[in-house]
C-alpha cells in the first residue's frame, strides 16, 4: 500500500483524556510536562474518579491549563463522574461558571449549569445511546460528544454520521470522539474498592490507590486478568486499542479520539496513534509495539465490533 | 441550587411494588401496594427476562385490577432506545399510554423528548438508571422533561436522601428492599464488557444465556462468557454468576473483590425516610414470584402504615423481620449506602 498524505479534512484530533488514577502531584506535572511536547490536539484535565483524590486542587488545574494552552494545546476541564455531596456539587458549578477552558460534563448535575452556557463537551458517562438523545443534548449547547464507552462504530455511524452530522445550537456539527486507548472505564460506585481490597474504610483509606499508578489489577480464579480496581471506578484489565481501525473511524464519522493516560510509554503511545491514524504509518507495527507497552490484560476492541468489551479481533 | 429549602414532607409514603406477572400484580395490589411497575416483554425495561413481564393485553388487566383498587401502575420504561431502531420505545410509550398507566418510569432523554412532544400530559417518574444522583442533576430532568417523581440511585447516604428531597420540588423515591447493585445503576457497563449485552443497552446484566455451569475436579465453576466468576467447593452454597458478585484473585488474596451476595433491607430505617420526606419506597424484585411479591408487599404495608401513624411509636416487628430474612434466601442484610458501613 502507497503510503498517502492525510488532508487536513480527514485528520482525526487527538485527546488525552483526564488522568483516572491516583497519581502523585510530581508525577501528574511531569506528565503534563510531557503532554505539552507531545503531538496531542487536546488535554482533559481534572479529577473526574474520587473527591478524595486532591494531588491537585481546581486552582492548580487552572494554572496547569493555563500552561498547556501557552503551548497550543486546547484544554477541558471535567466535572466529576458521580456527584454525592454538596461539596461534590459546588466544584462542579465552579468548574462550570469559569469561562477560560471548555468543560465536559461529567453527569447531568453539570449538564443544567452549563445548558445554554456556550459550548461543552459531553463526556463519556452521559447516557446517549442514538440520535435523539444526541439531538436533546445538542441542544443545550454542546459542540462535542464522547461516546460512551460501550457503543459501537455501527452504532455511532447512526448516530452522528459524517454525512449528516446532528447540528448543536448555533447550527454547529457536533464532534464524535471516541475512547480509543485505555483500560476502559466500565462501572462507578459509591464504594471504594481500594479500600475495601486494604480492610480501610473509604474515609480512612490513607489514599492507597497512590500505589496503583494503572489500578489494581483483579482476576479470575484461574489467573485470568479480568478488572482492575481503581477507587470508586472499576475498569477493564485489557486496554482497549482501536489504533487499527482509523478508515473504519473516518467511516463511523469519528473526527477524534480519546487516549486514555497509562503510567508507562504513553508519549509512545500517542505518537504511534498519530503516526498511525493520521500519517498512513503501519497499525501492524505500532500495534506490536503497544502490546509490549501496556499492562497485563492485553488488548481489546470488541465494543466497537458490537461484540463483548473484552474480546480482540483484527480489523 | 436556586431553591429555597423545603420543610421535611411527614406524609405517608407510597409503597411502590415489582409485578413481573399479572398474578404477582394482583397479589401486590391485594398485599397493599399503592402502586406496582411494570414492563413489557422487551428490551424497553431493565428487567428484560425470559417468561418475565407483560403483553399489551397482560397491561389491560393489571390496569383494570390495580384501578379497582385505587392502585396506581408505572410502567418502567428505562433503557436507552437503541440507535438501529427506536420505534420499540416509542411505541412501549404509546402502548402506555392507550392502555391507562399513571405513569412511565423513564433514563433515556430519547424517550422523555418524544413523551414532552407526543403526550405532553403523561407522568414521567427519573428512573434510578438516569443515574440522578444530586438536585442539580433531578432539576436538569424537571426543566426540560416536567419530570415529577425521581427514583434515587442505592449510592446514596441517609443525609445525602435528605438534603435532595429538601431541595428540590420532585417526589424522591428511594429504595427499600430487595437485591443491591453495588455499581451506580446506569453507569455500569461490566455486563457488556464480558457479555455484550448490559442493563442499558438491553435490559440485562450477566444475562443466563452467557452463563455456563461446570463440574470439574476442583469444584462446581460458574463462568460469564467463558470467564470464571466463581468456583464452588461441594458443599459450599451457589449463587447466580452476577459478574460483580464472584470471587476473584486481588493482589494474591482471593475474595469477593467488588460486592458480597447481600441484599437491602431498609425497615430499621423507616422512620427516618418518612421523616426526610421520602414520597415512595420502592421495593425490588419483577424477577421474583408472585408469593415473594405478596409476602414482601405485607410485611411494607403494615411496616409504613404503622411508622406512618400519628403519635407513631415504630418498631420493626420481629416476625417482619422473619418474612424479610426468609425472602432474602439467606443472604446477608443490609442497609446499602444509607449508613455507609463501610464508610
Amino acid at each position: 500500500m502507497t503510503p498517502h498524505q492525510v488532508t487536513a479534512a480527514e485528520r482525526i484530533a487527538l485527546t488525552i483524556g483526564p488522568v483516572l488514577y491516583h497519581w502523585p502531584r510530581q508525577t501528574l506535572l511531569e506528565f503534563y510536562a510531557g503532554i505539552a511536547e507531545s503531538p496531542a490536539d487536546t488535554v482533559v484535565l481534572g479529577e473526574t474518579v474520587c473527591a478524595r483524590r486532591i494531588e491537585l486542587k481546581l486552582n492548580d488545574w487552572l494554572g496547569l491549563a493555563r500552561d498547556l494552552a501557552a503551548e497550543g494545546k486546547e484544554v477541558v476541564l471535567a466535572t466529576q463522574t458521580l456527584i454525592e455531596s454538596a461539596a461534590d456539587l459546588r466544584l462542579v458549578q465552579r468548574i462550570a461558571e469559569q469561562h477560560d477552558f471548555m468543560v465536559e460534563a461529567g453527569d447531568a448535575s453539570a449538564l443544567q449549569h452549563l445548558a445554554g452556557a456556550g459550548p461543552f463537551v459531553l463526556g463519556p458517562h452521559i447516557n446517549i445511546y442514538s440520535r435523539p438523545a444526541l439531538v436533546e443534548h445538542a441542544a443545550l449547547g454542546a459542540s462535542r460528544w464522547v461516546a460512551p464507552v460501550e457503543l459501537s462504530l455501527d452504532a455511532l455511524a447512526l448516530i452522528n454520521p459524517p454525512g449528516d452530522p446532528v447540528r448543536g445550537a448555533t447550527g454547529q456539527p457536533i464532534a464524535t470522539e471516541l475512547f480509543a486507548f485505555g483500560r476502559a472505564p466500565l462501572a462507578f460506585s459509591a464504594r471504594c474498592f481500594t479500600a475495601r481490597h486494604h480492610r480501610l474504610s473509604k474515609d480512612e483509606c490513607e489514599f492507597r490507590c497512590l500505589q496503583d499508578a494503572d489500578g489494581l489489577l483483579l482476576s479470575s480464579t484461574e489467573h485470568q486478568p479480568f478488572l482492575v480496581i481503581n477507587g470508586t471506578q472499576t475498569q477493564s484489565a485489557a486496554t482497549q486499542c482501536l489504533i487499527g481501525e482509523g478508515a473504519a473511524l473516518r467511516a463511523a464519522g469519528v473526527s477524534r479520539l480519546r487516549l486514555s493516560p497509562a503510567a508507562t510509554g504513553f508519549d509512545a503511545v500517542i505518537r504511534h496513534f498519530d503516526s498511525v491514524i493520521n500519517h498512513a504509518a503501519s497499525a501492524a507495527d505500532a500495534l506490536h509495539a503497544i502490546e509490549a507497552l501496556v499492562p497485563s490484560g492485553g488488548l481489546s476492541n470488541g465494543f466497537a465490533h458490537r461484540r463483548p468489551g473484552l474480546e480482540w479481533s483484527d480489523a | 441550587m436556586t431553591q429555597e429549602s423545603r420543610a421535611p414532607g411527614r406524609r405517608k409514603p407510597e409503597l411502590v411494588c415489582p409485578a413481573g406477572s399479572l398474578r404477582a400484580l394482583q397479589l401486590a395490589v391485594d398485599a397493599g401496594a399503592d402502586a406496582v411497575y411494570l414492563g413489557l416483554k422487551d428490551a424497553t425495561n431493565a428487567r428484560n427476562f425470559a417468561g418475565l413481564n407483560f403483553d399489551a393485553a397482560q397491561v389491560r388487566d393489571g390496569v383494570a385490577c390495580a384501578h379497582a383498587r385505587g392502585a396506581s401502575v408505572l410502567m418502567a420504561l428505562n433503557t436507552f432506545a437503541d440507535a438501529r431502531d427506536a420505534s420499540p420505545w416509542y411505541r412501549a410509550i404509546d402502548t402506555a399510554v392507550s392502555l391507562g398507566a399513571d405513569a412511565l418510569i423513564v433514563a433515556d432523554t430519547a424517550v422523555m423528548a418524544y413523551c414532552r412532544d407526543q403526550h405532553p400530559q403523561l407522568r414521567l417518574h427519573l428512573s434510578v438508571q438516569a443515574s440522578a444522583t444530586s438536585v442539580d442533576a433531578i432539576e436538569f430532568y424537571r426543566d426540560r422533561y416536567r419530570i415529577q417523581r425521581a427514583v434515587l440511585p442505592r449510592v446514596l447516604t441517609l443525609s445525602q436522601v435528605g438534603h435532595v428531597a429538601r431541595h428540590t420540588e420532585v417526589d424522591i423515591e428511594v429504595f427499600g428492599f430487595g437485591s443491591l447493585c453495588v455499581m451506580v445503576e446506569g453507569r455500569c457497563a461490566l455486563s457488556s464488557y464480558v457479555t455484550g449485552q448490559s442493563p442499558n443497552t438491553a435490559g440485562v446484566c450477566s444475562p443466563p444465556s452467557a452463563v455456563r455451569w461446570q463440574d470439574t475436579p476442583a469444584g462446581v465453576e460458574a463462568r460469564l462468557n467463558g470467564v470464571l466468576i466463581d468456583r464452588y467447593a461441594p458443599n459450599e452454597p451457589r449463587g447466580y454468576p452476577t459478574l460483580c458478585k464472584g470471587r476473584f484473585d486481588v493482589a494474591g488474596r482471593r475474595d469477593y473483590a467488588l460486592e458480597e451476595p447481600t441484599s437491602l433491607n431498609t425497615l430499621a430505617i423507616l422512620p427516618e425516610l418518612i421523616e426526610l420526606g421520602v414520597s415512595a419506597i420502592k421495593i425490588e424484585g419483577r424477577q421474583r414470584s408472585p408469593a415473594y411479591v405478596e409476602q414482601v408487599t405485607r410485611v411494607w404495608r403494615a411496616a409504613i402504615d404503622q411508622a406512618s401513624a400519628h403519635d407513631a411509636r415504630f418498631s420493626v416487628q420481629p416476625a417482619w423481620q422473619a418474612t424479610l430474612a426468609r425472602l432474602a434466601e439467606g443472604q446477608q442484610q443490609t442497609l446499602g449506602a444509607y449508613n455507609r458501613p463501610w464508610r
